[in-house]
């Protein structure tokens, strides 16, 4: 347990994140609807870092936009830190798969958009929002402007924007997806510490099944749409880790190949489903 | 120099594309002036630069009669309220039809309406309605900047990339947050980048409308040396606006340089 947010955990005697029965089928004129997660419960213990794997079109980014209240479920119960999910949660960290920043400011205004919009005076903000941008290893990059910044570098202020006013919840869509192996690693090792300092607790989307081994406490495999919780395993891997070097653990290969044989049928019926278009 | 530019092929080199530019602009004068002198162009019709640049000199250290600075002033007066009034109406109309599609579309099919009209033959309308001073000039101004303002405003509000506003709101922005930190600063760089555009219209609407019915500005400068058959005063008139449209593109373009640093350079 971490002795630095000792109000968030004790006054959170269940679990941070959880989901009952959650359902959402999205409706529009003229289509049919479409289920993008069926039934599906869930519970993360504050602290933990869940990981989210399976095919695509498998209702996962839904499911973190249902938990951060962006989308409403059309059946079921959902909550976070102890208070149900009723419309949009600002006291939890969001990365997008897509550039979220705001082209037109500069990373450190990027980075004190929270404090702001908290109405956290300028000088204030300022000492934070440059503790974290040296956090994310952006200390020079300051004054520069999100198109001026690679891939990573661009994640990398993201990840300090989302944890600039300390949420005790960080809900990760794909977020290293978009950049190459290498600067991915980097950016998982980062986020692996930066995890392991704050005690966040972390759900984590991805379709990389050694990604979700390699960063989590528990993996939780989704079957192809609707999507459904197909399996779920401990991750008893020690920490802390290097996500390059615990590949090459025997318990991470046995927990691969069991977590594999689940996710193999739904990427294959996944796969089968978009030939035929539906 | 550098040495990348020692490098560049002799065609690429700034130096000589300026080079050259300068003689094709020599050139036509120089064609124009001695076509003139040859009787091949008519001096009635399309006069001759070595008439031309005395008029403008003239006009401008004339002191009977009205000064060209006055018909200048006038121009350029209506040529900004044009521009400051067709973009105020333009963002407002076009960030609301963009927020609210219902209105959005109740209006679609006449503002489509309007827009297929040739603006410019509002101006016999508005110089009934709003006489020969000021107020008809820009009326025409604002028609022709606001559809442009308009629909840069509305197309750049209504394809906001989402993931900013989702991404705000998750930080913890109001309703007032999302439009004053994303949705406004889309629109504002969407009329930035169309502002020189509107800013030239609108002179073209201002003059345009001086040119049919006025008692001062530069087109109705133009207007009168065409009545009196004397084309080295219209050439006279058609420089100085053309002197007038290059500066003020000039200092927009300072003005949009200003606004865009944050867009990637093959953006701007």
């Amino acid at each position: 347990m971490n002795s630095r947010k000792p109000q968030v955990l004790t006054a959170m005697a269940g679990p941070a994140i959880s989901l009952r029965g959650v359902s959402k089928t999205y409706r529009s004129p003229g289509k049919r609807p479409y289920v993008a997660i069926e039934e599906i419960d869930l519970e993360i213990d504050p602290g933990r870092f869940v990981a989210v794997v399976g095919p695509s079109g498998c209702g996962k980014s839904t499911l973190l936009s249902l938990v951060s209240g962006l989308l409403a479920p059309t059946g079921g119960e959902i909550s976070l830190l102890g208070t149900p999910v009723r419309g949009i949660r600002s006291d939890l960290g969001f990365i997008f798969q897509r550039d979220a920043l705001l082209p037109w400011r500069t990373v450190a205004e990027n980075v004190a958009l929270p404090l702001r919009f908290r109405g956290l005076g300028a000088a204030e903000a300022k000492e934070r929002v440059e503790a974290w941008v040296s956090r994310v290893g952006l200390a020079p990059f300051l004054t520069n402007y999100p198109h001026e910044l690679s891939g990573g570098m661009r994640k990398r202020a993201q990840l300090a924007q989302s944890l600039v006013a300390d949420p005790a919840v960080l809900l990760m869509d794909e977020p290293f997806s978009a950049l190459d192996v290498q600067t991915r690693n980097l950016m998982e090792n980062e986020l692996l510490s930066l995890w392991g300092a704050a005690a966040k607790t972390v759900l984590f989307i991805t379709h990389d099944l050694e990604e979700a081994i390699a960063l989590s406490d528990e993996l939780v495999v989704m079957t192809a749409g609707p999507g459904r919780i197909k399996a779920r395993y401990p991750v008893a891997l020690p920490r802390p880790r290097n996500v390059t070097e615990i590949r090459f653990e025997p318990a991470f290969a046995a927990l691969y190949k069991s977590a594999w044989a689940d996710l193999r049928d739904e990427v294959t019926r996944s796969y089968e489903r978009s030939l035929r278009g539906a | 120099m550098s040495a990348d530019e020692v490098r560049l092929p002799l065609t690429q080199r700034p130096a000589v594309i300026r080079a050259l530019q300068a003689c094709v602009i020599v050139a036509f004068i120089l064609g124009w002036e001695l076509l003139g002198q040859a009787g091949v162009l008519d001096k009635f019709y399309y006069s001759r630069p070595s008439l031309i640049v005395p008029r403008i000199a003239e006009w401008f250290t004339e002191t009977g009669g009205r000064s060209v600075w006055i018909d200048i002033r006038v121009t350029v007066v209506e040529t900004l309220l044009g521009f400051a009034i067709g973009t105020g109406l333009g963002l407002a109309i076009g960030y609301a039809f963009a927020r609210n599609r219902l209105l959005g579309a109740a209006f679609d099919p006449l503002f489509s309406m309007f827009n297929a009209i040739p603006r410019l033959v509002l101006a016999p309308v508005f110089i009934l309605a709003f006489g020969i001073d000021l107020a008809s000039k820009v009326a025409l101004a604002v028609t022709l900047v606001f559809f442009i303002v308009f629909f840069a405003t509305f197309t750049a509000v209504r394809d906001v990339d989402h993931t900013l506003v989702d991404n705000v709101r998750i930080l913890g922005a109001r309703r007032r947050d999302v439009t004053f930190q994303v949705l406004l600063p889309a629109a504002f760089s969407a009329i930035v980048a169309s502002m020189r555009t509107s800013a030239g219209f609108a002179f073209a609407g201002a003059v345009v409308a001086e040119y049919i019915g006025s008692n001062q500005g530069m087109g109705h400068r133009i207007a009168t040396a065409e009545a009196f058959f004397d084309s080295t005063g219209v050439f006279a008139g058609i420089v100085i606006i053309a002197a007038l449209a290059l500066l003020l593109d000039a200092l927009l373009q300072i003005i949009e340089g200003r606004f865009s640093r944050w867009k990637p350079r093959r953006e701007r």
